[in-house]
Parts: C-alpha cells; structure tokens; sequence
C-alpha cells in the first residue's frame, strides 16, 4: 500500500474564528481522522497554526510567512495509506476544511526510500 | 471533567516541533547529471544528519511525487500539485527547537535554497 | 485458616517472594535452583504443619525454611558454591555467613527486578506470560495451562524455551538504569496488560482462576507504582484501567454464569471501591505529560463506569477512541468507536462508517451492523446477525447473538 499526504490549504489565514466554531471544527476533524484511522489507513497528521510563521528564502532572508505573496496558507496534514491516488482523493473529499470557501485539499503521493526531499 | 482535560492539555516535550516545508519551481531546475543528483542527495542527508545529530529530528519527513490532485470541494479534483503557485512542495521535516527563531536557524542551512527554492517553518500542533 | 486452604494460599502469596528473592541473588542462570527450593520449603511445610501443626507464624517458618535449604544447598553443591557462592561472598559482607535477606524490602525490590527480567525484550510475549505467572505469581503448571486454554506440556515446554532464552541471553538480574526505564517499562506494561487480559477476556469456564489472574496482573502493576523510579504517568493510567473493568466482575456473570453484556449489567453490583482507586490512579496518570493507548483506554473505561447514556458520555468515548485509533488500529478498537459514533452522531453516519470498516470476516463486525440498521432496515439487520451467528465463535457469543435475533423478529 502506497502512502499519501493530504494538505490543507486555507484561502485566508487570518481569518478569525470564534471558539465555538473552532470546537465544532475540531470535532469534525477529530471524526473525520478517526474515520481514517479506523479503517486502518491512517499513519500521522498535525496541526500548522497560522500565527508566528515564517519563510526562510535565498541568502538566509526570513520573511512573515506564510501570508506573504502567497494568499493560501497551510493549515495541517495528514498522512494515509491507500492503494491510488483515487482512494486518497476520497479521503480528501471528507475533510472539514473543504467547508470554507476556497479552501482545498492537495493530495500527494508520498516519495519512499531515496532519502531526498 | 479532568479525563478530557488531560487529553488536551497533554504536551509531548517541552521543546516544541517545527515543520519545514520544503517548496521549489521544479519546472525551473534545469537536468542534471546522474552525479549532480547524488551530489544534492548528500547535501540533504548531511544536513538532516546534522540536525538529528543534535537530538532535534523529530520526523525526518518525506519527499513528496511531483504529481498529485487538489480537491476543491466534495465534487472538484484538479490534477497535478497545487498550482495557483509557481512553487510547489516538494517535502517536509519535522524538528525539535526551542523556539521561532532556533528553528528558522536550523532551516537556513537547508540546501534547497541553491535550487532557487524557499522552506517555510511551522510550529506544529497536535490535532 | 485451616491448612487445606492455608498452603495453597501461602503458596500463592510466598512462593513467588522466595523464588524471587533467591533468583535475585543466584543470577538468571540458576532459576531452577530457586523455584525447586521454593518448591521444596511448601513440601516440608506440607509434612511438618500435617504432623506437628501449624506454626505460629507460618510465614516466618516458610522464610527459615527457606534460607536453611539455601544454605544447605550452596554447602552440598561444591561447584555452585565455587562459581555462585564466592561472587555472592565477595559482594556481600565480610563474613562468611551468606545473608539470605527475606526483608520486606528485598522482597518487593527483588520481584521488582524479576518483573523487568521477565519482561525482558528479548523474550517472546507469551513467553513471558507465562514466567509471569509462574514466577511472579505462583501458578501451577496446571493452573497456567488452564488460564491460557494450553495444556500442561505445552506451558512446559514455554517454560522450559523461557528460561533457556534468558539464561543464553545472560540477563542480570535489575532494575534498568533510570534512562533506559521508560523504554523497558513499555514492555512490561505490555505483558501486564496482556495477562490482565488474559484473565478479563478469557473463554475458560473457571471464573475463579479468571479473577485470580486479573488480581495478580494488579498486584504486579502495584508492584511498580510502589516503587518511585517506576511510578509513572503510564503505569497509573494501565492500574486505573483495570480498576475499572475489575469493578464490573461481579456483574459480569449472571447465577448460571452466563456472560451478562455491560448493557444488561445491573449497576449496583459494580464495586465502587474499585471504581474509586481507578478514578485515582486516572488522576494521577494525567499529572505526566505523555499520552500512552492505556491513558486513553482508562479514559474509555472510566466513562463506562457511568451507566446513563448521556450524549456528553457519548461524545467523550468517541473521541477517546478518535485519539486511541490514530495511536495503535486494531479491529475491535474500530468497531468499539463506530458504536460510540452510532450514540454521538447518529445511527445513518455510524453505518456508513462502519461499511468502509470492511471487517466482513469478523463476527462483531456483522453484530454492530445488525444492531446499526435495527429500526431503520430489519431485514438487513437480520442478515448481518445471521451472518454474525455463522461466524461466532463461542457458544456464548452465539446465544447473545440469537437473543437479539429473537426480538428483532417479533
């Protein structure tokens, strides 16, 4: 079985939520993975939060990232096992992130045992 | 209702994980020979290498197929790696560090910035 | 105490202390030596309490005895006394009495050191089970064979591979160092965890013995949260956990002995004393920072002490087993966690959950199924309780099964 990385992109960072919508957030995330994991595809996952981040580039220049040129903005991952990209995609359709405009979710396959990034 | 609390309140280290994510221009890295190639890779495991050299790897992360799919919504799947931007990621490392700036420290001397690439530094939260 | 009852029972409670406060003192190589003194003491006890009577103090006599046998044996034996006797001379006093030391704090110090030997990596898991029990536990071939539905010269034969294992390995008898410790300690919770299991789970019909070994993996687990290099958030959390599931003992077996499912339990024999220790020991657990699956299977466990099916009951199990899947995945885990989705989300979410589950070989997977689609598709619930009854693979699952067959019909 192959292993995929499911990336959530956020359209705007910034974006303020209440607790309440965090906690309702939170649950359908939690369910959502929990879904994954009971099918025994899960492998990790976390959580990027958005304030404090930075981008190193060329000659060591550090920048505020990741709201910078770029309007989308990382806000976790998770890793699963699947058997073709397809099946990952529909793992990636379940996810709660896809309920706010713009958002989406990259699915890419996981490179193994070159030990290169 | 301590049960839950501890759930989530439960810190794995005092130290704190960072992600870099590793984002280059692939369609603007010209080809290279097969020695050029082994060259890079050693650069990237020398550097990785130093880093769990010092206790601070705490995943040593992945390289991710230039190919892939976006999902938009329950219903939208592009192909290919997220393109709204030139750069697109091409693998990430997990770290430990003290803080913002100890890791961004770490990630200037990552060799990606010889391909015209940039790493972006994360802390990482439990989900 | 009558002595019928009271030499198995001090053999329960003293063989183990004796075997492994002389194991501890002899080397991993020579822990025959020390159950058959241990062995010979209860015999001797046997012929002279038959004879004379009871001791005053039986225990004391046991530790004399004891000492007496080992002391004789290290005289008779001129080439342990060479290769044992004159390491033990060396690093304990001056004199030339060899200090047999049966103190408290021996004995707890010296089971503690025999757990982490036991439990040492290098040895399969049920092989150490089974030394588990027999040394630190004092079961019999019999009884061992019994609690883990083997025979007798099967267990043997375990023990026999066990020991060779462990003496090839050279195994010194202590306590890991205080860096190494929560590494080892993983693995000795994981046997812990297995021999309470072994007893909780266990399809043999001796409900004693079942009990017997649930209360021994306690005991052991105490073991460790006595002593303060090894009292951890973890060992707290494994503790509280069988607290809990050791609280519904009495309510688990119905007079017939027939399993009585947790739904059908009447409260009221749960022991509360049990479920007050478990809530302590969870408290204690969550003073630590990591999270290990028994903080999380405690977790579970504690919100199953509350009887009432309240969505906040619910809600908290489902996330629980969210956290537990994403940390170690096993079949029952998945099932356990559709069910607590079925209460907190709703049955129509549950089901098709449980569809891309594709446990299609597993009997509770069809009982969870049946019981997802009662009242929405009878007629595919009955199917899946069909399905489930073909697959059982206890009469008593069987007969649950036909239960609720039974009601869905009429």
């Amino acid at each position: 079985m192959k292993e995929f990385i499911l990336i959530f992109r956020h359209e705007d960072g910034q974006k303020v939520a209440s607790p309440e919508q965090i906690q309702v957030w939170m649950k359908q995330t939690m369910d959502w993975i929990g879904g994954i994991a009971a099918q025994n595809k899960f492998v990790q996952g976390n959580g990027l939060p958005f304030d404090e981040a930075r981008i190193v580039g060329h000659n060591g220049v550090v920048t505020n990232g990741p709201f910078g040129d770029i309007k989308e903005t990382i806000g976790g991952y998770i890793i699963v096992k699947a058997d073709t990209i397809e099946e990952a995609v529909e793992f990636a359709r379940g996810c709660p992130v896809l309920q706010g405009e713009g958002n989406t979710v990259e699915v890419r396959k996981i490179a193994k045992g070159d030990g290169v990034h | 209702m301590v049960f839950i609390n501890f759930i989530s309140t439960a810190k794995f280290d005092t130290m704190r994980d960072y992600m870099f994510v590793f984002r280059t221009d692939y369609n603007a890295i010209p080809e290279r020979t097969a020695e050029a190639a082994a060259a890079m890779t050693q650069r990237w495991m020398d550097w990785i290498g130093g880093i769990a050299a010092q206790g601070k790897l705490t995943d040593r992360g992945n390289r991710l197929e230039n190919t892939g799919s976006v999902v938009k919504g329950k219903n939208v799947v592009t192909n290919g790696p997220y393109a709204e931007i030139k750069e697109s990621i091409g693998g990430y490392t997990i770290v430990k560090a003290n803080s913002y700036d100890e890791a961004i420290e770490m990630a200037k001397g990552c060799p990606i910035f010889s391909q015209g690439g940039n790493v972006e530094v994360r802390e990482v939260s439990i989900l | 105490m009558e002595q019928q009852e009271l030499i198995p029972h001090l053999f329960r409670t003293e063989f183990r202390k004796i075997t492994s406060v002389l194991c501890s003192l002899f080397g991993i190589a020579h822990i025959e030596i020390a159950e058959d003194i241990a062995s010979e003491t209860f015999l001797s006890a046997l012929e002279t309490w038959t004879y004379k009577g009871i001791p005053e103090n039986p225990v004391a006599w046991l530790y004399t005895v004891a000492k007496n046998k080992a002391k004789n044996h290290l005289a008779r034996n001129a080439l342990f006394n060479e290769k044992i006797a004159g390491q033990i001379k060396q690093t304990s006093s001056e004199s030339e009495e060899i200090d047999i030391d049966l103190s408290d704090q021996n004995i707890t110090d010296s089971q503690l050191r025999m757990l982490f030997t036991i439990c040492h990596p290098s040895l399969p898991a049920e092989a150490q089970i089974g030394l588990a029990l027999r040394i630190l536990c004092g079961f019999g071939i019999d009884e061992i064979a019994n609690a883990l539905l083997s025979n007798k010269e099967t267990i043997n034969k375990r023990l026999y591979r066990a020991k060779e294992k462990l003496r090839a390995e050279n195994i010194n008898i202590e306590l890991p160092s205080a860096t190494e410790i929560s590494a080892r300690l993983e693995n000795v919770l994981a046997t812990l965890y297995l021999l309470f299991n072994e007893g909780y789970y266990s399809e043999s019909n001796d409900a004693v013995l079942q009990e017997d070994l649930c209360l021994e993996a306690m005991q052991l687990t105490y073991l460790l949260i006595e002593n303060e290099l090894t009292n951890l958030p973890a060992v707290n959390a494994l503790l509280s956990l069988m607290c809990f599931h050791a609280s519904r003992f009495e309510a688990r077996k119905n007079e017939q002995g027939e399993m009585v499912l947790y739904h059908d339990q009447d409260e009221t024999l749960w022991n509360r004393e049990l479920i007050s220790k478990g809530v302590y020991h969870l408290n204690l657990a969550s003073q630590g920072t990591a999270l290990s699956k028994y903080h999380l299977e405690a977790g579970i466990a504690y919100w199953h002490t509350k009887k009432a099916d309240t969505h906040e009951k619910w809600e908290a199990i489902l996330q629980l087993y969210n956290q537990l899947l994403q940390i170690e995945y096993s079949p029952i885990a998945a099932l356990n966690r559709t069910y607590a989705l079925s209460k907190a989300n709703g049955k129509e979410e549950a089901i098709t959950e449980a569809e891309k589950l594709a446990l299609t070989g597993n009997p509770y997977y069809h009982t969870l199924l049946g019981e997802l689609y009662t009242d929405i598709d009878n007629k595919k619930a009955l199917d899946h309780l069909q399905m489930a009854c073909s697959l059982a693979r206890t009469i008593a699952d069987r007969q649950i099964i036909q239960k609720k067959m039974a009601l869905l019909v009429h």
